[in-house]
């Protein structure tokens, strides 16, 4: 199989990864489009691992890594958004502005 | 015995660091005695260093010699500075006169600020003073007296300044410091090049090597040294000091003029004599010096209003007597006045303190008639005017006279110094100046002296006067024993016996001066004597506006420079600071604005630099 396919669809997930985080406000969504983003790694990681015929399958076992990080990180996530929610009744990231300077 | 030297440098200082840490702190544990703590610290070490000094004063006579030890080496790099203490004949005498005035300074201080808060740290100041003194005494290294010189400096200041609430009070002890610093720099300076010609800083070590010392470098050495000697001994050009020291609290008064600080200068000038003989230009200038001084500060004396002040020139003038009884070679005698000076100007300033405590003013128009109501006072006081004014058989007669004598001899035979020991020639022109300064300050003094006894104790006076608390009084007592009977120790050193022709010649100038003012007194007690100076009292009672001079030539451009200075920090520096102030405010605010905080923007600014960064190298590669 030619490589340009799953490096084109890698590039549009992680393009529209890359959209769902600066632009979506729900933070949940925001957690999710993150997911894409590894996942089009994840995809770039077991195409290239196939194509070159990797001994050791590095690619494959950066993958599994990257799959326990990403549950990790969302559990993490979630965890964050869920205490968000509860001390603001918000999950929108519009308004999340504390770290501003406080004149805006 | 040098530790028993050590120890009584040493005690006074200790007691000054409890008194000023612990003092208040201990009067209850102290409530048996009836006494507060901070007394007990100020007169116990006192009292115990003025025996120690005793003992070595003691020692020294029944064993004369030098006993010196240095106890520790400071490394310097060149010349190490040794701290090590030299006692001799004259450094024992002069400690002991230091720690009987200190002794009866604290004693009379006790009663005379029974009441004062500020009594804890006045005492300990009063301690370190003494422990100063006594440093600069029995130092054997220059650097070491330094010390001593500049703590004196500094305890000076804070007692003069003890009242310190009152402006004119502060500024008096503001002008002490500034002026004797100007000396002190000299002295340091001078020191320095002594020591440098000398390759070392012990005096010892630099009195015999003085022959290795160029001329032109003793020289120099010696004049510098002579302008700390003027500012810290107050003689002329640097005297303004003294009577505003005024300000301070009484006992001060008698231990600056008395015992420390003044006497430090006459005695370092004694201390490093050999370097003075060698160098007979300095010995012209200290005589030239002494003159102006003691005939000024008696013309100053003769005309003002306040006691204390009168008292206050007198210092100066008889200083002026001892440097010039230096000048002239009577090295023996300049300190034989010292040691009297110190016994009966110390009573003289408690005495004075005890009829100012009764009148509660320091203005003699505002005293008169206290002979009956003070007999302790006036019997005491009339014995300290006697020694001022060289009545015999107080002691002032015998070192008085003895210094004018030597300057007498050495007018006679055109300045070459008739001394065995000393090897020197001054100008005929000074000698004579300086024993006709002599001569004529007698006289004036005589009359100062007469002014300020008749319009104290005789004519009338202030109602409800009473004599001063037991304390106070029996100190005066103390006093006036040495200030009658010291003048008979001289009488075992040939140098100092009174010879009939000129003891004769100064009694008269003395009797003069004395009928002048009582024959002007008799016209009216009531009035003045003064008042018959007509035009000149202005004059001497401004000590020949020599304040107005410096403050004219150095006080006012000094402060027209400071309020250039401040001004060009204000309107130049701050301004120049203060115009950044809102260009870096305005830019702080355009480059706060991407900080909106929302993390998206923040991200998407990331994102758009990671890719023109990627652009970039891609373009560019």
């Amino acid at each position: 199989m030619h490589a340009t396919y799953p490096v084109v669809v890698s590039a549009l997930l992680f393009s529209i990864g890359v959209y769902g985080v600066l632009a979506r406000r729900n933070a949940i969504l925001v957690l999710m489009a993150a997911e894409l983003m590894l996942n089009a790694v994840n995809l770039n990681l077991v195409t290239f691992d196939v194509l070159w015929q990797d001994r050791l399958h590095g690619g494959q076992v950066l993958t599994l890594f990257t799959i326990v990080i990403a549950a990790a990180e969302v559990g993490l996530g979630l965890a964050i958004i869920l205490l968000l929610f509860r001390n603001r009744q918000n999950i929108d990231i519009d308004r999340q502005d504390a770290l501003s300077e406080g004149n805006q | 015995m040098i530790v028993l030297a050590a120890l009584a440098v040493l005690l006074p200082f200790l007691g000054a660091v409890g008194g000023l840490l612990l003092g208040p702190r201990l009067s209850p544990a102290f409530d048996f005695t009836r006494r507060r703590g901070p007394e007990l610290f100020a007169v116990v070490p006192v009292g115990i260093m003025t025996v120690l000094t005793g003992i070595v004063a003691f020692q020294q006579w029944w064993d004369p010699g030098v006993r010196d030890r240095v106890f520790a080496t400071v490394p310097t790099g060149t010349m190490p500075i040794e701290f090590g203490l030299s006692v001799d004949g004259l450094a024992a005498v002069v400690a002991f006169m230091v720690g009987c005035v200190a002794l009866a300074v604290q004693v009379y201080s006790v009663s005379y600020l029974k009441d004062e808060p500020r009594y804890s740290s006045y005492a300990a100041f009063i301690s370190l003073f003494t422990a100063a003194m006594l440093l600069v005494v029995y130092a054997d290294d220059l650097m070491v007296l330094y010390v001593g010189w500049e703590i004196m400096g500094l305890c000076s200041y804070f007692l003069i300044g003890h009242h310190w609430e009152e402006a004119a009070n502060s500024r008096a002890a503001v002008k002490a410091f500034l002026t004797t610093r100007v000396g002190d720099v000299g002295f340091l300076l001078g020191a320095i090049v002594l020591a440098v010609g000398a390759h070392s800083f012990q005096i010892s070590t630099i009195m015999r090597n003085l022959e290795k010392i160029p001329h032109g470098t003793l020289v120099a050495a010696t004049l510098l040294i002579l302008v700390g000697v003027a500012g810290k001994s107050a003689q002329f050009p640097l005297h303004t000091w003294l009577p505003d020291a005024m300000a301070g609290p009484t006992p001060i008064s008698a231990l600056i003029h008395a015992a420390t600080m003044v006497a430090a200068g006459v005695y370092v000038v004694a201390r490093l004599y050999p370097a003075f003989v060698a160098a007979p230009v300095s010995l012209a200038v200290l005589g030239v010096m002494a003159s102006i001084s003691m005939v000024g500060a008696a013309c100053a004396a003769l005309a003002q209003r306040d006691l204390k002040r009168v008292l206050a020139y007198s210092t100066i003038s008889q200083l002026g007597y001892m440097a010039a009884g230096l000048a002239v070679g009577a090295k023996s005698a300049a300190m034989f006045h010292l040691i009297t000076h110190g016994a009966f100007k110390a009573l003289l300033f408690l005495a004075a303190g005890s009829v100012i405590h009764t009148v509660g003013s320091n203005l003699l128009s505002e005293m008169g008639g206290l002979r009956q109501a003070m007999p302790v006072t006036f019997v005491t006081m009339t014995i300290g005017y006697a020694a001022l004014a060289g009545l015999p058989p107080a002691s002032g007669f015998f070192s008085k006279d003895s210094i004018i004598e030597a300057a007498q001899l050495t007018a006679f035979h055109g300045g070459e110094i008739i001394e065995p020991s000393i090897n020197a020639t001054i100008p005929g022109w000074v000698s004579w100046i300086v024993y006709l300064s002599l001569l004529g300050t007698a006289a004036l003094t005589a009359a100062y002296v007469s002014r300020a006894w008749l319009m104290t104790f005789f004519g009338a006076g202030p109602d409800g006067a009473h004599e001063a608390p037991p304390l106070m009084s029996r100190t005066l007592v103390a006093l006036a024993v040495p200030a009658l009977v010291l003048g008979f120790f001289g009488l075992g050193a040939a140098e100092l016996q009174p010879h009939f022709g000129s003891a004769g010649l100064s009694l008269i100038f003395v009797a003069a001066g004395a009928a002048v003012v009582v024959l002007a007194w008799r016209d009216d007690p009531v009035l003045d004597p003064a008042r018959r100076l007509g035009p000149v009292r202005t004059l001497f009672e401004r000590a020949f506006y020599v304040d107005d001079l410096y403050d004219l030539t150095v006080v006012r451009p000094v402060r027209r420079l400071a309020s250039v200075v401040a001004g060009a920090d204000r309107t130049v520096v701050d301004a120049t600071v203060e115009s950044t102030v809102p260009a870096a405010r305005g830019l702080g605010r355009l480059v706060s604005l991407p900080q909106g905080g929302n993390p998206q923007t923040y991200l998407t600014g990331v994102l758009a630099g990671a890719v023109l960064l990627v652009l970039a190298v891609v373009a560019l590669t």
